[in-house]
């Protein structure tokens, strides 16, 4: 049911039936099964924070009340692989971490997604050394990449929306394009 | 009191060995005599404490002398002295090992040994901060540092059985590795455990090396103050100050009576934003959240102050070298002004939940470090101050207006992490108090030297020092002859001798009580591992 407030056309809903209906035309995927699939993963998606640098102060921002990355789902409640689906990686990854990056993507449950923050971790960023991973899609596949150095933590709030987005559209993530 | 000191260096070093440049005293040994030279610092001359030991490669700098030399930092904490040693040392060649007179010495051994291969006697030669698949040394100056190494796998656990067969079946080894909450996805510490108590600890750092040194012989003066900005991220107002400090005193200019105040209003609340996320890491590792989020609420304000400054909330490269880079914009002292009062009143909100909370006391009130001990393991700044040692740079070393400016410096008994968590408070008021202080009366003038001219550095090296959020920041700099890059510069930093101890601090505790005490150690691994 359409309405008019203040001159702004809103949508209310009158029962749970027009819920579902509103939610099968805004989600482009087809098949009704991979539709809820699809808003249910995108609604709570769980983070594992691989928090090695200085973005992971911004991602702690990022989680504080006033910009409340809780309320589009995200949680991070505990820190364990086998509970999550999004992989978050900020901070420079080194020779030396790759073994326990790689060992922790493994031992997540499909279906994943990974976002890297930070210019560290998506390309190497201002450390072109003998010890710095030029970027951490070297050791795994990533789905997202939000630049900045560090990047505010709005910015990792739309990283995020783009994900949700992608994930609605029915785009499958890398790891599933990989691994049939 | 130069003269007095200068003339007993020269009485039991001889005037060849000795020599004093820009505010260092500097003396010259070699391998033979580095025990015993060392000895009579420590014993009769009161240099109580090891600071640093690096190496440096000769190579590229002059083809006459010996191809590496290891330097050696110490200080005197009643006269507040600092001693330069330096050996020179071909390569294969042995260098005793100093770390039976000064425990501390053992990591930056191993250090030294790992970026350029000089072979002290009996340490433990395994890789500190590369990883171990590593071949060749990488801050010699024939290593290319484009020249990346893979590794394959993680190091092992591998404890040797020093106990009978009984007690050896119900010991086991855990792991908390790199990615837990309290290490920050960093660092790793292998425990023996015998029920929750652990026996024997082994740790492994490295896992954050980015290679800032090898970096910095490649880049310009100014264009090393981002990478110096990143070190302890925390608080990244006081590592660029103390940087540009360096370059300045290296050059010997004075920079204008503005930029010494605005970099003290910088430093102080770099300093209040670094104690209290490290308050509330420590309170999220053992339990309370809502402090944490109570102390992330106070950091934000001051992270919003300095975004009105510069536009940016971490990593602003305020300062630049001869100055501060930009004015205050309008408006700016009063908006700060109401700030920092709004901080005291969530400063009295976290003290209600904390300070007399019969569960954090009894967390906390653990793994006690005493002033001897402290001073052994080369401790500075909070940590030191918490174990009842009544030193701060601030205070016997003052540099810019902080003579002019009053404040206290608290002291804390028992050395336990709940004095390292009371001095943190006191300092975040005393910190406060410092910065309304400056704005009432903030002089005015230039905010910057016009012309800096690098041409006029000789053969000088610095050993400069400021006082950083965790302890003594130091950087020492060896310029390079017609050129505007440095030839090494290393970093002293502060919580590298911290977490040194913790395998001593924390022998015979219970596990939940090591979480509670890296806590408040602050190590911050931009700054363990460069």
């Amino acid at each position: 049911m359409v309405s008019k407030l203040d001159g702004v056309e809103t949508t209310v809903f009158q029962n749970e039936i027009e819920i579902l209906d509103d939610f099968m035309i805004a989600t482009e995927s087809k098949g009704f099964l991979n539709k809820i699939r699809s808003w249910s993963q995108a609604n709570s998606l769980w983070v594992l924070p691989f928090m090695t640098g200085c973005c992971s102060l911004e991602y702690i921002s990022a989680m504080r009340p006033k910009n409340n990355m809780n309320k589009l789902g995200v949680e991070d409640i505990g820190v364990s692989p086998r509970h999550s689906d999004l992989l978050i990686v900020s901070g420079t990854i080194t020779e030396k971490q790759v073994p326990v990056l790689r060992k922790v993507y493994d031992q997540m449950a499909f279906p994943k997604w990974v976002m890297a923050i930070g210019s560290c971790a998506s390309s190497g960023g201002m450390y072109r050394s003998y010890h710095v991973v030029q970027g951490i899609s070297r050791v795994i596949p990533v789905d997202i990449y939000v630049p900045g150095c560090p990047p505010t933590p709005e910015a990792i709030i739309e990283g995020v929306l783009k994900l949700k987005d992608r994930i609605k559209n029915g785009i499958t993530s890398v790891w599933e394009e990989n691994n049939g | 009191m130069d003269n007095h000191i200068s003339d007993e260096f020269i009485k039991r070093f001889g005037d060849d060995n000795y020599s004093y440049e820009l505010g260092n005293h500097v003396v010259v040994s070699s391998p033979q005599n580095l025990i015993r030279d060392l000895t009579i610092l420590k014993n009769e001359m009161d240099f109580i404490m090891l600071l640093d030991v690096c190496g440096v490669d000769n190579q590229s700098r002059s083809e006459d002398g010996s191809r590496f030399e290891s330097v050696y930092h110490l200080l005197n904490m009643e006269n507040h002295h600092r001693v330069r040693v330096k050996v020179p040392a071909e390569s294969e060649q042995e260098i005793p090992t100093s770390s039976k007179l000064f425990n501390v010495a053992n990591w930056y051994e191993r250090e030294s040994w790992d970026m350029f291969g000089i072979n002290y006697q009996s340490i433990n030669k395994e890789r500190l901060l590369t990883h171990d698949d590593f071949i060749g040394h990488p801050l010699c100056k024939d290593y290319d540092y484009n020249n990346p190494q893979k590794l394959s796998q993680s190091r092992e656990i591998k404890f040797e059985s020093t106990s009978s067969n009984s007690e050896q079946n119900s010991r086991e080894w855990i792991n908390i590795g790199p990615l837990h909450p309290s290490t920050k996805g960093t660092m790793r510490i292998m425990a023996e455990m015998d029920g929750e108590r652990i026996r024997n600890s082994k740790l492994e750092i490295g896992y954050f090396h980015r290679c800032f040194e090898k970096i910095c012989e490649n880049r310009t003066y100014e264009q090393i103050i981002p990478y110096v900005d990143r070190l302890n991220y925390y608080s990244a107002g006081l590592n660029c100050i103390g940087w540009c400090k360096a370059v300045e005193d290296l050059l010997e200019v004075d920079i204008p009576d503005r930029a010494k105040a605005l970099r003290m209003v910088l430093a102080e609340l770099s300093r209040v934003s670094d104690h209290l996320i490290c308050i509330a890491n420590n309170a999220r590792d053992i339990g309370t959240t809502t402090n944490f989020w109570f102390c992330i609420e106070a950091r934000e304000k001051i992270n919003t102050i300095f975004e009105k400054l510069c536009g940016s909330r971490l990593g602003f490269s305020m300062s630049c070298i001869g100055g501060i880079n930009y004015d205050l914009p309008l408006g700016w002292i009063s908006k700060c002004l109401d700030i920092v009062n709004s901080v005291k009143k969530d400063m009295v909100e976290i003290d209600k939940l904390l300070t007399k909370n019969k569960i954090w006391m009894e967390r906390t009130q653990i793994c006690s470090m005493s002033a001897a001990d402290a001073i052994e393991w080369g401790y500075t700044g909070p940590c030191l101050r918490a174990s009842g040692v009544n030193y701060d740079i601030r205070k016997n070393r003052p540099y810019y207006f902080y003579d002019d400016v009053e404040f206290e410096i608290p002291l804390g008994i028992n050395g336990d992490c709940y004095d390292r968590y009371l001095v943190r408070m006191e300092e975040i008021r005393q910190s406060l108090k410092i910065v309304t202080q400056i704005l009432d009366y903030l002089p005015a003038g230039d905010i910057r030297l016009e012309n800096i001219d690098y041409s006029k550095i000789d053969n000088k090296e610095i050993y400069s020092f400021t006082e950083g959020a965790n302890g003594e920041l130091g950087f020492y700099l060896i310029p390079s002859k017609n050129s505007n890059k440095p030839y090494r510069l290393k970093l002293r930093s502060p919580c590298f001798p911290i977490y040194q101890s913790f395998n001593k601090v924390v022998k015979d505790q219970l596990l939940s009580d090591a979480i509670a005490t890296l806590g408040s150690m602050n190590v911050v691994s931009g700054e363990l591992d460069r």
